[in-house]
């Protein structure tokens, strides 16, 4: 077996961030007085500059490199410049209240960019060997900044408990490749896809490793019945990190699913549909039940974000009817979906964070009373995010729901769009409770919203982004029809 | 008539009064509420003053729609910003954008916290209003009917009375509930036709199933929205509870949406279903007549009342649509443009008592025509309309509805009829509580008669009134073709 020195161009955004890491950690080992800033600005730069590679290097043909276990599609790129804005958004969101909390050590900017690693590995893995690391690298970290505010006891035990469960569902996805494995013979995707496609697997050890594989998707998107640790989490994490969690990897996870299922096991579409089909269907209906009786706004995102994910998952699980319009168009809403639930949560941990400040966390919902008399602008602005939420229109949030909605219709599954509307209608209540905490209500605090300009200024255009993109949602659309078109997806 | 100038007035008509919202938003505090009162005055007429050509060169004799936009809005679900209007939707566009300015008169002196964002929250209700009876698109009729929703839920939580949050989510919860079940029937149809246009599924063949489906959902959404027994029952509590301006707005125009969906959505797009399920609507609407105006009669707080008897005036509109004959279809048409000067004037009435009072209950009063004489003149002659005395605008309506229902059946005429008996009782009992008698007390002893802003807004709605009553034909002329068209198209059904 001779040894061929891989193609390193396409994994170049990779290579950066890792070499990136290494940089930022040795730095501020070497530059301890300057550290905090230091691993700050190293971080957003390394943000920047994999956007630019990643901009550079968008193609839309398919390279494959490192012997196939790796993939540089438009489908990769477009994720990953999303997770790059995200991550910026985040990171620069969570900068005020950390250093206020003398949380902002280095080593919390060093393990986000770890974090993204783990990410763009996913997102651009071929391989179920290489998805794992990438997923292990992205869950370790994350786990590490849960419990980032190590003399907080809730941040602790949440850490705690996101580990427990989370090694446990890494162990059940981990089984279900070796499932997979061991049926197909194949560890690279395509060749998964081949010999599903070629009838030589052995169906039971197959459909038992999908089962697994999906407990594994479903605990990373944190959808029923897997949900348990969302709201601990959030609620326990600092909420800098609970904005992470609820971001980028939520992207992943999309990327994860989209991989593993329509990528290696389209053979088994009927049956991961059915599964999904009860999965969508009762984490829409548990999210939008449990959210309603929450007092903590961390907690009702949490609830909330479990519905979205359900949301998503109509449109993923809606694909594969025939027709490759009608499969592009069930997989690009869910993207769709994805990315703008992603634009919504940054914007409402975004407003916790501005109304977070020295010795004051902002985690319950009456603290949002009376936000229209301390400042109407932000009141207006979490007005778009609540009402973007709960899916009224002129906000992308609308679209993001007509889009799954109507691939579940054309798919044939009335029920669940008939049931995801009269759940999303329950929701819209919770959204709607915290609209009028806002305006309804007189303020129960009134001192002013002191933040750094910076967040104010982003938050501002991370919440006018959200209308921009409900009235003109047909650019985003088009492009995440175009990535799916361009990569390795199979239609039909 | 033929020369129509180059200007997208019904794009006007929509966006002039949002962007001129938001104009007054940028106003800011309090301290500059003169400021916003003025821009507001100036965007409400300039809106107004926009929608007049529509009617000055609307051909009544053409079929099909007229001023029509059409652009691609979002060509990737090939939805289209494709808006026009025809004889049934050309007065709601002018009612609404005229009603606008007597609302930002109306609360020029009684709003006097946070006056820029009321202002601009009815501005953009008119436009978003206007969006809804002039769109083409059945995506962007959804998008302009739920947004407008958000307008009114501030204007009800955040301007109105002590129980305002329970009415405001009320409100929006149930206009939610039925606008979602229209939304799966928009998402069927595309999925059937593959188009948004809401031209395309007026002609689109459909099953006797698919019709019934669709037919019910519309249903659910339109009749929420009219708002139809049973499901009327937010309508008083938000009445209540909202600012008069709210009221006012609520009564004059957005109960007509609901109204007008069924004309432009039910009807055409399932003629079968509609022919089919047209008694259960008749006889929910008969429910709301008869039932609601004894409902009426038994209430002691003032909007209460008129709340009820908008729900039974607007019983009479759904029964006029579905006895499906131009008499019924024009009178409910007619009825619905009469209601929406009666309703505002009655809503204007009552706030002007309760700015002095404060109170709505009509046993606090007693005796007003005493101290307020020029304002009890005004109040008998809304009051005469609102039970549809001859020569008001509230005769023609309901007198032609009743026409046509006894036209399609004598019984139903007949129970129709008994509106003119309980509207004349629970109005004129309500009137002469408040109005004759002694002085009651000390507070109605102190009232003081209306002025000259007061006097405007009401002599302006009383002229409407009067015009109307006396001379309808303008508003009847202008509905001919598109009444018959819709009912030759209704009666030639989709199952062939």
């Amino acid at each position: 077996m001779n040894f061929v020195v891989p193609d390193f161009f396409p994994a170049m955004a990779e290579i950066f961030v890792a070499a990136m890491v290494l940089t930022s950690m040795l730095s501020t080992t070497f530059a301890r007085n300057l550290a905090r800033n230091l691993a700050y600005v190293l971080a957003q730069f390394t943000l920047l500059v994999t956007t630019f590679i990643t901009i550079f290097t968008l193609d839309k043909s398919i390279i494959h490199s490192f012997g196939g276990m790796f993939v540089h599609d438009l489908l990769g790129s477009i994720l990953k410049l999303v997770v790059c804005f995200a991550m910026m958004i985040a990171l620069l969101y969570g900068r005020g209240y950390l250093a206020e909390r003398k949380l902002d050590r280095p080593e919390y900017y060093l393990l986000a960019l770890l974090m993204l690693l783990g990410i763009m590995v996913m997102i651009t893995a071929n391989h179920l060997l290489v998805l794992y690391i990438g997923l292990e690298i992205m869950s370790l970290s994350l786990y590490a900044l849960v419990a980032f505010d190590r003399d907080s006891m809730h941040s602790t035990e949440a850490g705690m408990k996101y580990f427990v469960l989370g090694a446990l569902a890494s162990g059940l996805l981990l089984y279900g490749m070796s499932m997979v494995y061991g049926a197909t013979g194949a560890l690279e995707l395509s060749g998964i896809a081949q010999a599903v496609a070629g009838q030589t697997a052995n169906k039971t050890v197959l459909l038992f490793g999908l089962v697994f594989l999906m407990a594994g998707i479903s605990f990373k998107l944190g959808v029923v019945p897997f949900h348990m640790w969302v709201p601990d989490v959030y609620q326990g994490a600092p909420t800098p990190v609970a904005l992470i969690l609820s971001s980028a990897p939520k992207l992943a996870a999309f990327a994860l699913a989209l991989r593993l299922l329509v990528v290696g096991l389209p053979g088994l579409a009927e049956h991961w549909q059915t599964m999904l089909m009860l999965v969508a269907a009762a984490s829409i209906v548990l999210g939008n039940l449990a959210a309603l009786v929450q007092h903590n706004i961390k907690r009702m995102l949490a609830y909330s974000g479990i519905s979205h994910m359900g949301f998503m998952l109509l449109g993923l699980l809606s694909g594969g009817v025939g027709k490759l319009d009608f499969t592009l168009a069930a997989y690009s809403g869910a993207m769709f979906y994805a990315i703008a639930y992603v634009l919504m949560t940054l914007a409402a941990f975004g407003m916790l964070m501005l109304l977070s400040r020295a010795g004051f966390d902002a985690g319950e919902i009456e603290d949002f009373k009376g936000l229209n008399r301390r400042s109407p602008w932000f009141a207006v602005l979490m007005l778009f995010v609540m009402f973007s939420m709960a899916g009224i229109p002129f906000f992308v949030g609308f679209f993001a729901k007509f889009a799954v909605l109507e691939a579940a219709i054309a798919a044939g599954h009335l029920w669940l769009a008939g049931l995801a509307l009269v759940m999303s209608l329950i929701g819209a209540f919770y959204y709607l409770r915290v609209v009028k905490l806002m305006y309804f209500d007189e303020p129960l605090d009134k001192t002013p919203i002191i933040a750094s300009t910076e967040l104010q200024v982003m938050l501002s255009v991370n919440g006018v982004a959200i209308v921009v993109l409900g009235l003109m949602p047909g650019t985003l659309l088009s492009l995440c029809r175009a990535a799916l078109l361009a990569s390795s997806i199979p239609g039909g | 008539m033929t020369d129509i100038p180059d200007i997208p007035f019904l794009s006007l008509a929509i966006w002039i009064p949002i962007l001129g919202g938001l104009l007054v938003l940028a106003t800011g505090p309090d301290r500059n509420a003169w400021m916003a009162r003025l821009v507001a005055l100036l965007t409400a007429i300039l809106g107004f003053a926009v929608t007049i050509p529509l009617y000055i060169y609307f051909d009544a004799a053409k079929v099909g729609m007229q001023f029509p936009e059409a652009r691609s809005w979002i060509a990737y679900f090939n939805i289209n910003y494709h808006i026009g209007i025809d004889g049934l939707s050309l007065w709601f566009v002018l009612l609404n954008s005229f009603i606008t300015i007597l609302v930002v008169i109306a609360g020029w002196q009684t709003v006097q916290n946070r006056v820029a964002q009321y202002m601009a929250a009815f501005l953009i209700m008119s436009g978003l209003m206007n969006g809804i009876f002039a769109a083409l698109d059945g995506v962007l009729f959804y998008v302009f009917f739920e947004a407008s929703l958000i307008p009114l839920y501030l204007i009800i939580g955040v301007w109105g009375g002590p129980n305002r949050v329970h009415a405001a989510i009320k409100f929006f919860l149930f206009t939610l509930a039925g606008s979602l079940a229209m939304l799966l029937a928009l998402l069927y149809l595309h999925s059937v036709t593959d188009s948004f246009d809401i031209l395309v599924w007026h002609r689109a063949p459909l099953s006797m199933v698919e019709q019934s489906l669709i037919f019910f959902a519309f249903l659910a959404a339109f009749g929420v929205k009219v708002p139809m027994w049973p499901v009327h029952t937010w309508l008083p509590d938000a009445h209540v509870e909202a600012p008069t301006g709210g009221s006012v707005v609520l009564a004059a125009i957005a109960l007509k949406l609901g109204a007008y969906g069924f004309v432009r959505f039910s009807l055409p797009i399932a003629p079968d279903a509609a022919v089919a399920y047209a008694p259960i609507v008749i006889a929910l609407s008969l429910i709301a007549v008869v039932y609601i105006g004894f409902v009426a009669l038994a209430q002691a707080d003032m909007k209460k009342l008129v709340a009820y008897s908008s729900i039974s005036h607007m019983g009479f509109v759904t029964l006029g649509f579905f006895m499906l004959n131009p008499l019924g279809v024009e009178g409910a048409l007619i009825q619905m443009i009469s209601h929406g000067f009666v309703s505002a004037a009655m809503f204007l009435c009552i706030g002007v008592l309760y700015d002095r009072m404060h109170s709505r209950q009509i046993e606090d009063y007693g005796g007003v025509v005493n101290t307020m004489p020029k304002f009890a003149a005004f109040f008998m002659l809304f009051a005469m309309a609102n039970c549809g005395l001859p020569a008001t605008s509230g005769f023609v309506g309901e007198f032609t509805v009743i026409l046509g229902a006894v036209q399609y059946n004598f019984w139903i005429g007949l129970l129709a009829a008994t509106t003119l008996i309980l509207g004349a009782a629970y109005t004129l009992w309500m009137y002469k509580r408040v109005v004759f008698g002694a002085v009651a007390n000390e507070h109605v002893a102190k009232l003081t008669d209306i002025g000259a802003r007061e006097f405007f807004f009401l002599a302006v709605l009383a002229a409407c009134v009067l015009a109307m009553g006396l001379y309808p034909f303008p508003f009847a002329d202008a509905m001919h073709t598109s009444v018959n068209e819709l009912l030759r198209h209704v009666s030639a059904g989709k199952l062939h």
